[in-house]
This record gives structure tokens, C-alpha cells and sequence, in this order.
């Protein structure tokens, strides 16, 4: 046993990943402390206060966020869900139907959104959005965000749909359900958790994108992330910590809810 | 990209009577990403050959003036012989050394990084996972500002560091190509750690095992046997940093200064304002686009050579 711990043992390896979480982590830590800074400029700490959590919802840049919350929320919402049943209709193509003339190329199309550097994306958007003479704004933004939303939940729904075996739909068929009784009685239920994961992963992918979303929001429409960059460029300040810190804690909660359910998934299926 | 429903894998096996309804099935994903994606990208590519409007827009004529005004300099007045332009070939060049040096930044931590995670016991794992996960979630734009108040020069980095006595002056990082390297790392790293991971994890360790047993040295066992054996962990890791790096907007632009102008930049740049030239940042576009193309051929070369 000492042997074969050996074998896997690099000496400085575990240093390194610890260092490697304290990077990733370090940055979110001191900008959630000092959100709660008392203290009007970022330098000095002047202790504790709920202050800035008060300016986002009351100061002078309340209707701003507020609006930008609301865009947010929506469009990743609408994105989401759309992309979610696009998503699995393709999975059940591309899992439960063998093979066909285009299944390569469907694979590499579903994918193509995320082989694209995001700045390509946000190019040929906004061009083919002026081309065809469609004002930029609130729709423009939820048509790109669905197109980057499908792999983002297909990948999910796709790896459940490959570890639930067709008999199951196919013992319901014998015994006389119709393709959409089975489809919906015997399938969806074992398929939620990648539903939901795929979901939720969309959610979050679209409350997050701020390249694209610039290039297609048009004047006076903001989301969050775009509402938040316009106001750094002047400055980092204490609201716009406040804002990070509770976008922060929220994408943790979803993902925390997504890793929950993905466990739970799992053990269901052995 | 190995993934899920990928060629010459049909999954699980044919399901109940879904080749009825295929087109039906894949109708939805051809005609939204067809027509919000691939005809967008066919558009980018025309416009990128088209003449420019002065206030922003192009106007209907065919022109290679955005290709050449990219790599050839004509002078002010395009009356000059032509001599190379080194501006944006020099952008160009910037980025692609950037991106890779935040890849082999990523690959010498995450590794390491990777190889720890797969070797302690099952339980602990998955908590790993998930905490180098999470930091992807959250918001890029967050992080970057995140990393920017924490590197300033009365940061709180500088001044911990200041305190220690560590040093006698504040580091200046913030608008250096450093910051923006920094940056990059910090926003791609899970990227890597991920399928390193993945691969380690399958990695059968009676080969090194077996190295060893054959007087390799722990450092040659693993030089030999296993990084050849998760190699193609290391190249996935490595692509999925380096595409995003390349194209990057907000690290270059929110810890860099002027001198750290990157192609997301200049293309950024090229659709703001009237100041912008939309065939020359279409043109940039379809060049970062064929590079990150060369990119992914040569993996998936390298990747049916190994089958």
C-alpha cells in the first residue's frame, strides 16, 4: 500500500494545487470583503457596513441595475428554457436514432458555437443583424444568446441520454405506449437531471456573456454584465462590488444546485 | 472534442421509432444555429471583402482594401510602395505569444494541479472538481475586475505585500502585458485542470508502476510513461485555454494599458463609433478565425493519427 501511494505521490504536486485554488479563489474572497468596506474609497479599510448593498438597490444607479437586472434575467431565462427542448430533441436525435446521413456535420453544428472564439461570434452577429435591418436591442440579444445556450445544455442532456439504455422506452412500446407515452412517461423522468443540468448551465452562460451581448445590445439597452463594465471604466467602486458579490454568490448557488442534482443523478443510475 | 454523441459512436443503441421523426428532431438546432450562426459567419466573410463607409457600415463593392490595409502599409496617402505593416501583424503576433505563454502558465499549474486531484481517494474527488469548477461559473467580467482590484497598485496585494516587507515599493502590474498574462491564466486555468484530470483519472497506474519496477525514476516514469499516456488531456486542456486566450477582450482590455493591445481589441475597436471600419474588423475576425481553424485541424489530426 505505501508502495502504490508512492507511485502517485510528486513531491510539491499538492502545494501546487492548493496555490492553484488560492488563485482562483483569492480575487473573489477580497473583492466580497471589501463590499462590505464602511469606507467610500477602495483603499482603507474603515469597518463593517451593509452600506453598498443599500446604494445598489436605492442610490442613483438603482434604476440602472434594476433594468439591467431585469434584461438579465429574462433573456437568460427565455434563452435557456428555448435551448433546453431544442437541446433534447437533438440529444434524442443524435443518441437514440443511430446513425444517419448528417450526423457528423449535426455534431459539429451544435458544437460550432463553442469552437468560435466569441468575438468572431459577436462580429458576425452584429453584421448579420444590420445587414438584414434589424435594430439592435432586447431581441437582437436573446436570438445570440439562445444560439450559444444549445451546446451548453445539449452537452449535459446528451451524456445523461447515453447512459440510460433504450429498453426501458422500448418495453413501454411493447406494451402499447405510443411513441410520446413513452417518450414523456418513461424517458423525461430518467432524463431530468441532465435536463436540468443542461439547463441550468445554459442559465448561467447566458447571464454571464458580455462580449457578444455588446456587440448586438444596440444604444441604451444593458444587461448586467454590461451595465457593470460601463461603470468600471470610470473606476472600480464599492456598488459595483456590492453587484459582483451578490452575482457571485448567485451563479455559486446555481452551480452548487447543479452539482446537487448531477449527484444525485448519478447515484440514482447505479 | 471528444464529447458526447460524437462520430462513430451511436450511444446507447436505437431508441423506439425516433428515425420516424428525425427531421423533425433536428429541424429546431440546424435552423436556429444555421441561421443565427453559419449565415452570420457567411456574412462576416462577404463584408470582410467590401468597401468601407465612412460612418460606420460598408457600402456594396467589392474590395480587398481591409485584407491588405492588414498586412501592407501604402503610407497615409496609399501612394507609397508597398512595404509590410507590421501594426497589426505585430497585434497579431502579441496575441498569439500571450495566449500561449498563459497556456504553458496554465499547463505548469494545472497539471500538477490535475494529477493531485485524480490520486486522492474517490471521496474527496469530487469536491476537488467542484472547486476548481466553480470559478468558471462565475462571471468572467466579475473575475477580471476581481483581478484588477487585487493587483492595483494600492491593491490589497501590494499592500499585504508592503506589510510583510516583502518589498519597499508597490509593484506596478496593472496595465502591463504581465497583468494581462495574469489575467488569462486566471480566467482559462479550470479549462485545463478539467480534462487533465479526466485523463489522469483513467490512467491505469501499473504502468508506472511497471516503470518504476524497471529502475525508471519517479520524474522519468513520469516523462515516459505517463504523460505520453494522457496526452490527449493535455492537448484538450491546452486548446480549450488558448482559443479563448487568443480571441480575449477583457483581460487585455481591463488590466492592460495601450500597450497591451490584443486582436479581440482591435477588433473590438473597429465597430465603435464612426471611427471604426467594419470590412477591416470583419477582415481581423475571418483572421483570427482561420487561425483558431488551423488550430483545431491540427488536433484533429494528431488525434485520428493516434487512433
Amino acid at each position: 500500500m505505501a508502495a502504490r501511494t508512492d507511485m502517485r505521490h510528486y513531491p510539491g504536486f499538492g502545494l501546487i494545487a492548493v496555490a492553484c485554488l488560492a488563485v482562483l479563489y483569492v480575487p473573489l474572497l477580497v473583492v466580497m470583503v471589501y463590499s462590505f468596506n464602511a469606507s467610500p474609497s477602495i483603499q482603507a479599510w474603515e469597518g463593517f457596513s451593509w452600506r453598498w448593498y443599500g446604494q445598489v438597490f436605492t442610490g442613483p444607479q438603482a434604476p440602472i441595475f434594476a433594468a439591467a437586472a431585469r434584461n438579465s434575467l429574462s433573456i437568460a431565462l427565455i434563452a435557456s428554457t428555448a435551448a433546453t427542448v431544442i437541446a433534447v430533441a437533438a440529444s434524442v436525435a443524435m443518441v437514440r436514432v443511430g446513425r444517419f446521413r448528417g450526423r457528423n456535420a449535426t455534431f459539429a453544428l451544435i458544437n460550432l458555437p463553442l469552437l468560435v472564439p466569441e468575438i468572431v461570434t459577436a462580429v458576425a452577429s452584429l453584421i448579420f443583424f444590420s445587414a438584414i435591418g434589424m435594430r439592435t436591442g432586447y431581441l437582437t440579444i436573446l436570438i445570440a444568446h439562445l444560439v450559444f445556450c444549445i451546446p451548453f445544455a445539449y452537452l449535459p442532456i446528451a451524456a445523461r441520454l447515453q447512459g440510460i439504455e433504450p429498453i426501458y422506452e422500448l418495453a413501454a412500446r411493447d406494451l402499447y405506449a405510443t411513441r410520446g407515452q413513452a417518450f414523456r412517461q418513461v424517458l423525461l423522468p430518467l432524463l431530468l437531471p441532465g435536463i436540468v443540468a443542461g439547463f441550468l448551465l445554459a442559465f448561467i452562460v447566458s447571464l454571464d456573456d458580455f462580449i457578444i451581448t455588446s456587440f448586438v445590445k444596440g444604444a441604451g439597452m444593458e444587461t448586467l454584465p454590461t451595465a457593470i463594465f460601463g461603470s468600471v471604466k470610470q473606476g472600480i467602486k464599492p456598488d459595483i462590488m456590492a453587484i459582483s458579490t451578490m452575482m457571485l454568490m448567485f451563479s455559486i448557488l446555481v452551480v452548487s444546485l447543479s452539482w446537487a442534482i448531477g449527484r444525485r443523478g448519478q447515484r440514482a443510475q447505479t | 472534442m471528444a464529447g458526447p454523441g460524437q462520430q462513430g459512436d451511436p450511444g446507447a443503441g436505437e431508441g423506439p421509432g425516433y428515425r420516424r421523426i428525425l427531421p423533425a428532431l433536428l429541424a429546431p438546432s440546424w435552423a436556429i444555429i444555421g441561421v443565427f450562426l453559419v449565415l452570420p459567419m457567411l456574412m462576416m466573410a462577404l463584408f470582410s471583402v467590401l468597401t468601407r463607409e465612412f460612418r460606420g457600415g460598408v457600402e456594396w463593392q467589392f474590395s480587398l482594401a481591409a485584407y491588405s490595409q492588414f498586412f501592407i502599409d501604402r503610407g497615409l496617402f496609399g501612394d507609397e510602395p508597398a512595404r509590410i505593416q507590421w501594426t497589426y501583424v505585430g497585434v497579431f503576433w502579441r496575441s498569439l505569444w500571450q495566449a500561449g505563454l498563459a497556456t504553458g502558465l496554465c499547463l505548469a499549474i494545472g497539471f500538477p494541479t490535475a494529477w493531485f486531484i485524480a490520486t486522492r481517494p474517490a471521496s474527496q474527488r469530487s469536491l476537488w472538481v467542484f472547486l476548481v469548477t466553480v470559478p468558471y461559473w462565475v462571471n468572467l467580467l466579475i473575475r477580471t475586475v476581481s483581478m484588477r482590484f487585487l493587483l492595483r497598485d494600492q491593491g490589497p496585494l501590494n499592500e499585504a505585500l508592503l506589510a510583510l516587507g516583502l518589498i519597499d515599493a508597490p509593484l506596478r502590474i496593472v496595465n502591463t502585458d504581465a497583468a494581462v498574462l495574469i489575467g488569462l491564466f486566471y480566467s482559462y486555468l479550470p479549462f485545463m485542470v478539467l480534462p487533465i484530470y479526466a485523463a489522469v483519472e483513467r490512467y491505469n497506474f501499473a504502468l508506472t508502476e511497471a516503470a518504476r519496477d524497471l529502475y525508471a525514476s519517479r520524474w522519468a516514469a513520469l516523462r515516459e510513461v505517463v504523460i505520453p499516456a494522457v496526452r490527449p488531456g493535455i492537448v484538450a486542456g491546452c486548446i480549450l485555454v488558448f482559443i479563448p486566450s487568443l480571441g480575449s477582450f477583457l483581460a487585455p482590455d481591463l488590466l492592460g494599458g495601450a500597450k497591451t493591445f490584443m486582436i479581440g481589441s482591435l477588433i473590438d475597436e473597429q465597430f465603435r463609433g464612426s471611427m471604426g471600419n467594419w470590412p477591416f474588423g470583419a477582415a481581423s475576425a475571418m483572421i483570427l478565425l482561420s487561425v483558431v481553424l488551423i488550430v483545431l485541424m491540427i488536433y484533429a489530426k494528431a488525434q485520428s493519427r493516434r487512433r
